[in-house]
């Protein structure tokens, strides 16, 4: 597919001749470092929140990266990283089919229930 | 044979596509994409990068030689951000399909573009001052538009830049304010900085919207919201108020307040000068890629004993 822009511009950079244009392919370079996903816990008592993503050899480098790259000004109390690879998401095309049968079961919301006014605390 | 209501299913996908902008619903890495889409963003995305990187080299400049030890730690912090956002910039850009590698091979090689005013020395202290206050208010303007932008991954990125941003611009403004109370030479050379880096902080907005043909598309997908003339008029009445702060002055003899539009009018900008620096003839524009080179193929011995080392350790474990 051609590109539907002959030319755009981000603040001053031109299109022409510019990089990253290309569709990526599957062969993946082997010398880039694994890429790892940095999940951040931001104090005690709180999930762990993905945070974004970084390389690292290995996953010591990967929390020290992450401890720089996402903990600058004390955002972190503690870090997870997994390695991307091994990240498994649903399939957004199958969204209706995971997602719509909770949709019509209203009755496992409280707010369903009609009670008596005088019932206090429930 | 389909009859006429028969929609393409290209079409379809498309056009739902095109419904998820329009509600407001950011489109995330898996979701379907038009390629111009994600050719669009990879290019945007890594030349965002490539600026943030790049932009360390002209500040670096000044760190072994800051005037105190409290400006010198204010400028390590500020070029580690900027190390920071360039890398949750790539990584924005990754979640297209693109490697870092490749990424950062286009920008070595040329063919990948970074913001121009990074191409301009920085011989003075005031710099300093004037990049925060101007180079990085610029780019604010842009980058508080993109919180917004159509993809998530990258209006989260721009979330967490803005947040990190605005101490860029506060110390920079302080570094003028502070020159501006000092001696005739401080003051003197804060109006210098001033004056040189005015008029390449307007060119960073980009060329008139006359000459942006067909960033409509850019706009119907929302990566961008704003024009650039728009972002530039807004940043121009900014300035013309703070620069009476320092009692100093813009390099602009047209710049006036215009009561009917109630915005500042300002001066034509040298053009010639923007696509002769856009194409390489900049001051520095040699000097900042040959660094970036030479940093990397420095760098190569330690991403190879680092891999080999975790290679090792792997082994071991198994």
């Amino acid at each position: 597919m051609t590109s539907l822009i002959k030319k755009y511009y981000y603040g001053d950079i031109p299109e022409d001749k510019s990089g990253g244009a290309d569709i990526p392919s599957n062969n993946v370079r082997q010398s880039d470092w694994p890429l790892w996903e940095v999940f951040i816990r931001s104090k005690q008592g709180l999930d762990h929140k993905h945070a974004g993503s970084l390389h690292a050899a290995d996953a010591q480098m990967a929390i020290e990266n992450a401890r720089d790259v996402y903990t600058r000004r004390m955002e972190g109390v503690s870090i997870w990283v997994v390695e991307s690879k091994h990240m498994h998401a649903s399939n957004p095309e199958e969204s209706t089919s995971l997602y719509e049968p909770s949709e019509d079961k209203i009755y496992r919301h409280p707010t369903f229930y009609d009670l008596p006014e005088e019932v206090k605390h429930m | 044979m389909p009859d006429q209501e028969t929609v393409h299913p290209d079409a379809l996908v498309e056009r739902i596509f095109q419904d998820k902008i329009d509600q407001e619903v950011k489109i995330e890495p898996k979701d379907w994409m038009p390629d111009a889409y994600r050719k669009t963003n990879i290019r945007q995305i890594s030349q965002h990068a490539h600026s943030e990187i790049v932009g360390m080299l002209p500040e670096g400049n000044w760190i072994t030689r800051a005037p105190s030890l409290k400006r010198k730690a204010i400028l390590l912090a500020k070029v580690q951000d900027e190390a920071g956002h360039g890398l949750y910039l790539y990584s924005a850009a990754e979640t297209l399909g693109t490697t870092r590698e490749q990424t950062i091979n286009d920008l070595h090689s040329g063919k990948a573009k970074y913001s121009s005013i990074f191409n301009y020395p920085t011989p003075s202290w005031a710099d300093m001052g004037a990049i925060g206050w101007l180079v990085d208010g610029a780019a604010i303007l842009n980058q508080v538009m993109l919180c917004r932008t159509s993809y998530g991954p990258y209006a989260r990125a721009m979330v967490r830049i803005c947040k990190e941003e605005s101490f860029h611009q506060r110390q920079g403004f302080e570094i003028l304010w502070v020159l501006s109370k000092g001696t005739d030479e401080q003051k003197a050379m804060c109006q210098e900085s001033i004056n040189r880096w005015w008029w390449p902080s307007l060119m960073m907005f980009g060329p008139h919207d006359s000459a942006s043909t067909n960033s409509e598309q850019s706009m119907l997908w929302k990566i961008k919201r704003k024009s650039n003339d728009e972002l530039r008029q807004n940043f121009v009445d900014m300035c013309a108020e703070q620069v009476k702060v320092l009692g100093m002055t813009l390099p602009d003899p047209n710049l006036k307040w215009n009561a009917e539009t109630k915005h500042y009018d300002f001066g034509e900008i040298n053009w010639d000068e923007f696509w002769n620096v856009v194409k390489g003839n900049g001051p520095c524009n040699k000097e900042r890629v040959a660094a970036r080179k030479k940093a990397w193929e420095e760098g190569e011995w330690v991403r190879e004993a680092a891999a080999a080392y975790a290679a090792k350790r792997e082994e071991l474990v198994d």
